[in-house]
Formats: C-alpha cells, sequence, structure tokens
C-alpha cells in the first residue's frame, strides 16, 4: 500500500502576525517557515505504518513553488521515501477545492491507497483540503483523528465527537484521514537522514502531467476570494484589582456580575 | 441563483443548541425579507425554530441519521439546499458540519468559508470576516458561487427572543446512500460537559498548576461553581495535566466565550490568539509582567493556589 502524505508550509505558530497590504494577506518578510504541525502527526503516523510492515511507500504532495522545497527535505529526513511538488502557474491563486483538485488528482495517479493529512493548517484554519480529496476521489475520510488502526485492507480510526467524546469509525481503503495533536509524537530527524534527503530528487508536476485544465483549478476557478485583510481589533486596557486576596476575590465577584454583567 | 437563507439547526438530546437561534436571527437580519429556512437532521419537530424567524423547518431522519456520518450528514444537507433553493447556508462551526462541509463543497461545487465570525449584507450577497492564523489575522470572504457555505463560529451573534412565528414542518426523504464509513463505538467523556468552542464560560490552568492533581483540585472546581467547561494551556496539556481535548489554543481549540478566566497562564502567543476573543478575560497570574494581563478586563497579581480556592467559593455563594 502506497500512503500520500499532504504537507502545507506555514508560518511557524509562535509568528508575530504584521500585515502590509490589505488586500495580499500577511507580511511574509520575518515569516520563520515550518511545517504544519498537524502535518506532521500525518507524516509520522506514515513513517509509522510503513515501519510495521502495513505501507510501502511514503509519498510526499505538495502544491507550491521551489520555496516550499526546504519543507519537504524536512519531511524526507523525518524518513519518507519521495517527495512530489505539484506546481504550475495555473495553480496560482487556487482555493481550497481548486488545491483539492490538485492533489487529488496527483493521489490517483501515483496510486496512493492511503491518504494522510492535518487536520487544518496553521496558516487559514480552514479544515477543508483532505476532505474534499476524499470527496473528489470518492473515498471514505474520517477527520481529527487520535488513533489509527490499519489491518489489510480495512482501518479503524478514533475521531473526535465533542466535548472530549469519541467516535471509533471502521471503514475500507481507499481513505482520507486526518490527524489532530494526540495521534503520535512526531520523531526529529537524525543527522544521516538530514543529509540523505539533501540529496533526494524532488519530483515536480504540472497541469499537463495531471490531467488538470484552467477551468479547475487557479484563481480564475477559485469561488473563495479573500480580501481586507487586518489585525484582531486591540483589546481595551484592563483592570488590575488591589487588595488582599480576599477583597479582591469579593471584587472580582462583585465586578463580574454587577459592571460585566456575565455570571 | 437561490434565494434566501437555510440555517443548520443542531440539537442535543431535543434541545436546540444556542447556536440555532444564534444563526436564525443573523439570517432573518439578513434575509430582508427573503426566505429563511432551517433543516434539522436526525430530529423531529421544528420545535420553536419558528418563533426564531424559521418559515419552513425540513426534517431529515431515519436510521442513518441517528449518529453524525460525514455522508449521511452531505446527503441530508444536499437535500435541504435543494427543497429550500438556499443561496446562502448558515450552520455553526461544530466539529459535525467542519467535517461534512468541505465534502457537499466539493460535491456541489459552492464555495465554503469556515469559522466565520461576522456576515454582512453586500450587492445582493453576503460577506463573512473570519479569523486566520488563529485569530492572529481576520480577512474577508466573498464566496462566488450561486450557493455560498458558511460555518459559523457559536456565540459570534447574539439570539433574539422567540415571538409568535411558526414554520411549516416539511420531512424531507433523503436517500443516505451507500455508507463508507461505519461508527463501532461512542466513548463518552466523564461528565457532561459542553465542548470548548461552544463553552459560554471557560476556565483554564497553565502548567504552574504543578500536577494533573493541581489541575483537579484549583482548576475544574472553579470551573464546576462556575458551570464552565475546564481548558488548558499547551504546556499544561505536554506536561500531562489533563487530554489534549481541553487545550486552548493554536494547536489545541479556538474559543470564544462570554467569560474567560485563565489561571497561571502567562499568555504565550500560541494561546492568545485562540482565546483573545472572549468578552471578559479575567487572569490570576503571580508575575506582574505575564503577557495574558495585556488582554485581560479583570486582573489579579497573586499566588492561585491561595486565590482559586477563595474565588471557587466566592462563586458558590454569589450563584447559590
Amino acid at each position: 500500500m502506497k500512503i500520500g502524505v499532504l504537507l502545507k508550509q506555514v508560518p511557524s505558530t509562535d509568528t508575530q502576525v504584521k500585515i502590509a497590504d490589505p488586500s495580499a494577506g500577511i507580511s511574509t518578510a520575518d515569516v520563520k517557515w515550518t511545517i504544519n504541525p498537524y502535518d506532521e502527526f500525518a507524516i509520522e503516523e506514515a513513517l509509522r505504518l510503513k515501519e510495521a510492515g502495513k505501507a510501502t511507500e511514503v509519498l510526499l504532495l505538495t502544491v507550491g513553488n521551489k520555496d516550499v522545497e526546504q519543507r519537504l527535505r524536512d519531511a524526507l529526513a523525518m524518513g519518507a521515501d519521495r517527495a512530489m511538488r505539484l506546481d504550475d502557474p495555473g495553480f496560482v491563486g487556487s482555493d481550497p477545492l481548486g488545491v483539492a483538485r490538485i492533489l487529488a488528482a496527483a493521489a490517483k495517479a501515483e496510486g496512493v491507497q492511503l491518504v494522510l493529512g492535518g487536520k487544518q493548517a496553521a496558516d487559514d484554519d480552514n479544515g477543508q483540503v483532505p476532505i474534499m480529496v476524499a470527496e473528489l476521489l470518492g473515498w471514505a475520510h474520517v477527520g481529527v483523528v487520535t488513533k489509527l488502526e490499519i489491518a489489510g485492507e480495512t482501518f479503524k480510526a478514533w475521531r473526535a465527537s465533542g466535548g472530549g467524546a469519541q467516535d471509533v469509525v471502521e471503514g475500507a481503503l481507499p481513505a482520507v484521514i486526518t490527524a489532530d495533536k494526540g495521534l503520535n509524537e512526531p520523531r526529529y530527524a537524525s543527522l544521516k537522514n538530514i543529509m540523505m534527503a539533501k540529496k533526494k530528487a524532488i519530483e515536480v508536476k504540472g497541469m499537463a502531467d495531471l490531467g488538470l485544465s484552467a477551468g479547475q483549478v487557479g484563481a480564475a476557478a477559485a469561488l473563495v476570494k479573500e480580501s481586507g485583510w487586518s489585525l484582531p481589533p486591540q483589546r481595551p486596557a484592563g483592570r488590575i484589582l488591589q487588595g488582599d486576596n480576599a477583597a479582591r476575590v469579593k471584587e472580582l465577584v462583585a465586578v463580574l456580575r454587577d459592571e460585566a454583567k456575565v455570571i | 441563483m437561490g434565494n434566501g437563507f437555510l440555517v443548520v439547526a443542531e440539537h442535543d438530546g431535543g434541545h436546540f443548541k444556542k447556536t440555532a437561534y444564534e444563526l436564525l436571527a443573523k439570517a432573518v437580519e439578513l434575509a430582508a425579507g427573503a426566505p429563511v429556512s432551517a433543516v434539522v437532521i436526525g430530529g423531529d419537530g421544528a420545535g420553536d425554530l419558528g418563533a426564531h424567524g424559521a418559515t419552513k423547518v425540513f426534517t431529515v431522519n431515519g436510521p442513518a441519521f441517528g449518529h453524525y456520518s460525514p455522508e449521511a450528514w452531505v446527503a441530508a444537507l444536499q437535500a435541504a439546499i435543494t427543497a429550500s433553493g438556499a443561496a446562502v447556508v448558515l450552520a455553526p462551526a461544530s466539529l459535525q458540519n467542519k467535517d461534512a462541509f468541505p465534502r457537499l463543497s466539493a460535491r456541489i461545487g459552492a464555495g465554503y468559508a469556515t469559522e466565520v465570525t461576522e456576515l454582512s449584507a453586500a450587492g445582493g450577497g453576503v460577506v463573512a470576516r473570519r479569523p486566520q492564523y488563529a485569530g492572529k489575522a481576520f480577512s474577508t470572504v466573498q464566496i462566488q458561487s450561486p450557493v455560498a457555505l458558511f460555518t459559523v463560529r457559536p456565540n459570534s451573534f447574539p439570539a433574539k427572543p422567540a415571538t409568535g412565528g411558526s414554520a411549516e414542518v416539511v420531512a424531507l426523504a433523503v436517500d443516505a446512500g451507500a455508507a463508507l464509513t461505519r461508527v463501532v463505538a461512542s466513548e463518552a467523556p466523564s461528565g457532561d460537559v459542553v465542548d470548548l468552542t461552544e463553552a459560554d464560560r471557560i476556565v483554564s490552568g497553565g502548567r504552574s498548576v504543578k500536577s494533573k492533581e493541581g489541575f483537579d483540585t484549583l482548576i475544574r472546581p472553579l470551573a464546576a461553581a462556575l458551570g464552565a467547561t475546564a481548558g488548558a494551556s499547551r504546556a499544561a496539556v505536554d506536561a500531562g495535566f489533563c487530554p489534549h481535548s481541553e487545550q486552548v489554543g493554536q494547536t489545541g481549540k479556538v474559543v470564544n466565550p462570554t467569560l474567560y478566566i485563565a489561571v497561571g497562564i502567562s499568555g504565550a502567543i500560541q494561546h492568545l490568539a485562540g482565546m483573545r476573543t472572549s468578552k471578559v478575560i479575567v487572569s490570576i497570574n503571580k508575575d506582574a509582567e505575564a503577557p495574558i494581563f495585556g488582554v485581560s478586563t479583570y486582573g489579579i497579581v497573586g499566588d492561585m493556589f491561595e486565590i482559586c480556592p477563595l474565588l471557587t467559593d466566592e462563586l458558590k455563594a454569589a450563584l447559590r
């Protein structure tokens, strides 16, 4: 079984977001880039499945230009077998459905049987693309998974169902699974693997390779348009309560009830 | 081109969730006279949805709709969109809807924006604002397909009081299609907890509670006294004091309660991103320079091990 892992490059979660051009999104000048944290759980799970003899190959799939290659190398250094970058001038400006079409076409062309991805990306927080890939391929999906078991052609996945509850879901491959924190503890790359990853070839595929057309992907096909970027409104200055502990606790309860009116 | 609004009314043990009323109030406001309908999956009647502005309530029932599955939910939502003729679909950004809507979007070719926090009428359609980077930035989203799909963050809009209206109930016969997945077990959490993302009140603890016992004896009783859901910082979760389902922040839950009490949380940028839209923030921390005070409505600089039990008792007395 071949596993396709969907990977996205995002700004590190400790990034202090700045906006230079409200029509263009956040300013990327000082951003440190990382693999989306949830995608790391997906990579780790794929590697463990291969080590357990349940998968034959771990293939990384990402959409982006040369700037994302280091993230593919980071994931190769964790132990993935191959990396594929999906890049074409016609892909630029794709919305989540467009990105999903690109990834679905690549997964299909590669004969992938299991797609693993993060539950959402730490930049747009959309949580859409992997599930859209499942729909486009007509596959099962289970989202927000914290435990996964594969036995032959079937899977069992533990999915969050709200308030700390979980559903245990069964189904047959091919399927898409999205990873939540808790699925596993991602490994660090070894020095040897980092050196090896530097030498590995990264495959690049475009529109024609994937059998896609301009009406399906890119800015012209995008149904979702983003603009008007801004920082969140500043919160008004708060008040530090004074006095001894008993007095401050009494005052806090009083202001929550009478001033803020929230209890 | 469709017309009007369809609200996905979620329910829980026979009662509609607060989000149903929040979304109906917003739909009525934006519809400006265009039809507003609702869909109820796996539940019987329209309840008081009519009194909150729905003129039609579509119900979808059957063995496939008793417990959430993406395939059945997508089939039900698609049927309700067709039957209502709605151009705008509003649903709470619950785990279930965030799981089903991407499939629905791909199936019917409708643009979809998730975790929306504002909606406004513009040029005969609706534009949304939504957080990005866990709330460190916001953007405006326009959907360019005939049907626009939005999942909306709970507590984003106030619900309106009921009026005398009533809704026509239309039972839809929906073929759930072949199930691709099957729920074989459901593991309930201990106790009856409101999910953090829907909670109206949250009490969160940080690493300085020192241990699981510290969390269980300081944070949980304070949360219980308030009828709040317990949350935690990433540091407390990584230290094993509580499960990841309770983590608030960029790699946990992004929350939007009326009241957020942060106990022993310094306020890392990832944590602030996850809770800064809370209406009232209270922080208790021994470090007067902690960044959490910068976003707090009320702050107490002091020892949480002394203050938390006092506050728990005071709240119990006040809310008795």
